[in-house]
């Protein structure tokens, strides 16, 4: 009973109260780069729980016989490996938001959550509770993601996921969309005031 | 010519923090004090001077569609694309542990006041960047990718040491609400000169 508890909260716990984008601050990069409209940002959310959970899993299996010394060079070609089959697959699939993503579907192989949760709980733990925790970050991360990337779209170009949202009758009144949404520096004032929010609720997460 | 003003666009307009948002999770946790931004921004450059042209000649000679084709011509349609993802990292990651016993052996000192970053630096994305950047834009020489590496470190070692200066006086100096202390005001800044750089927009020389 209580190891399905402890497995319960290493799921959910990354989700608000130790989120791995606003409250460890790591993996900021691809959040402000891909979320200037909803569908690339999910889309990236879906890769990033991909590779994570999985990684964690491989890591979590042979995590007894890799050495000490070059364990960063192991986890940094497992996680190639996988990325490299995301990219493939979403060039396959999905070329369109795969070309929108460019870079930075590579790039995940750098984002500092995967080494992060590699070094610190797939190195310790069994496979079965390191999927949970890959699955529950890669969620914490991509639910910041579609808030970012929600207000980005909405405001910058009036639309969700594509589809028109602002009626029509709003610009005839006069409203115009608000092009500095679009903007790679909103992402980061949007991230800020998430985390005012959170860190505002939360008062043991504010820094002195 | 064309060198020198991919060069300075690399600095200004293409600058990898404000414009990319590349290596943005070393540069909010290092950027407290300006002695170890510029450590960290001075070993950036050199990563990326160094790992760019070695990807670029990788790519040329090795990986792309029909770059084989100096072996001999049934080599001329091998496509090895889809491996760049992993050669690019080993390299990156290879490249650190030589730079780092480099240092190690022949200036102990930089390497002790450098110490925690130089293995970090691996898994910077500024520098996996620098060389998928690289690969999008086939740029025509090595040359080009040695300029384009100078500039784009150059540009995250001054916005670095920029955003480790500002951070410095308000700690001391100003009154911030509480949530927003330490990582939410730095997001806020990092904006505000993110806006300011977008003035560089449309230099050309």
């Amino acid at each position: 009973m209580a190891d399905k508890i402890s497995n319960k909260s290493v799921l959910f716990n990354p989700l608000s109260k130790n989120n791995p984008v606003v409250v460890q601050v790591l993996g900021i990069c691809s959040v402000l780069a891909v979320t200037a409209k909803l569908e690339p940002a999910i889309v990236m959310g879906i890769s990033v729980i991909a590779v994570l959970a999985f990684s964690n899993v491989i890591i979590s299996l042979i995590r007894n016989t890799i050495p000490t010394n070059i364990r960063i060079i192991v986890q940094l070609v497992v996680v190639a490996g996988l990325v490299v089959i995301v990219d493939q697959l979403l060039k396959a699939y999905a070329y369109d938001v795969s070309k929108q993503l460019s870079v930075f579907i590579g790039l995940i192989i750098t984002n500092c959550i995967l080494m992060g949760r590699l070094e610190a709980f797939a190195m310790a733990n069994r496979p079965w509770a390191s999927f949970l925790d890959g699955v529950g970050n890669g969620l914490g991360y991509t639910i910041i993601l579609v808030i970012v990337g929600f207000f980005r779209e909405l405001l910058g170009s009036g639309t969700l996921l594509g589809y028109q949202v602002v009626p029509q009758s709003f610009y005839e009144a006069g409203y115009v969309n608000n092009g500095l949404m679009i903007l790679p520096p909103m992402a980061l004032i949007v991230v800020a005031c998430i985390i005012w929010v959170q860190r505002a609720r939360n008062k043991d997460l504010q820094e002195p | 010519m064309e060198n020198l003003n991919i060069f300075i666009r690399s600095i200004f307009v293409d600058n990898m923090i404000f414009a990319y948002f590349l290596g943005m999770c070393s540069f909010l946790a290092v950027s407290k004090n300006v002695k170890t931004a510029f450590g960290l921004g001075v070993a950036v450059t050199f990563m990326l001077v160094i790992t760019l042209p070695a990807n670029y000649l990788l790519e040329t000679y090795v990986l792309k569609a029909g770059a084989l084709a100096w072996l001999g011509p049934e080599y001329a349609d091998v496509d090895l694309s889809f491996l760049s993802l992993i050669m690019f990292i080993a390299v990156i990651a290879s490249m650190t542990q030589l730079v780092e016993m480099a240092v190690e052996k022949f200036n102990p000192a930089l390497y002790s006041s450098l110490g925690i970053f130089l293995p970090l630096i691996a898994v910077n994305c500024a520098i996996l960047g620098g060389s998928l950047f690289m690969q999008q834009r086939d740029f025509p020489s090595v040359w080009t990718a040695v300029c384009a590496g100078g500039g784009w470190g150059i540009g995250w070692l001054l916005a670095i040491v920029a955003i480790a200066a500002i951070r410095e006086r308000i700690a001391t100096y100003s009154n911030i609400p509480a949530p927003l202390r330490g990582t939410g005001i730095t997001f806020i800044i990092t904006a505000l000169m993110g806006i300011a750089f977008m003035s560089f927009l449309g230099i050309k020389i």
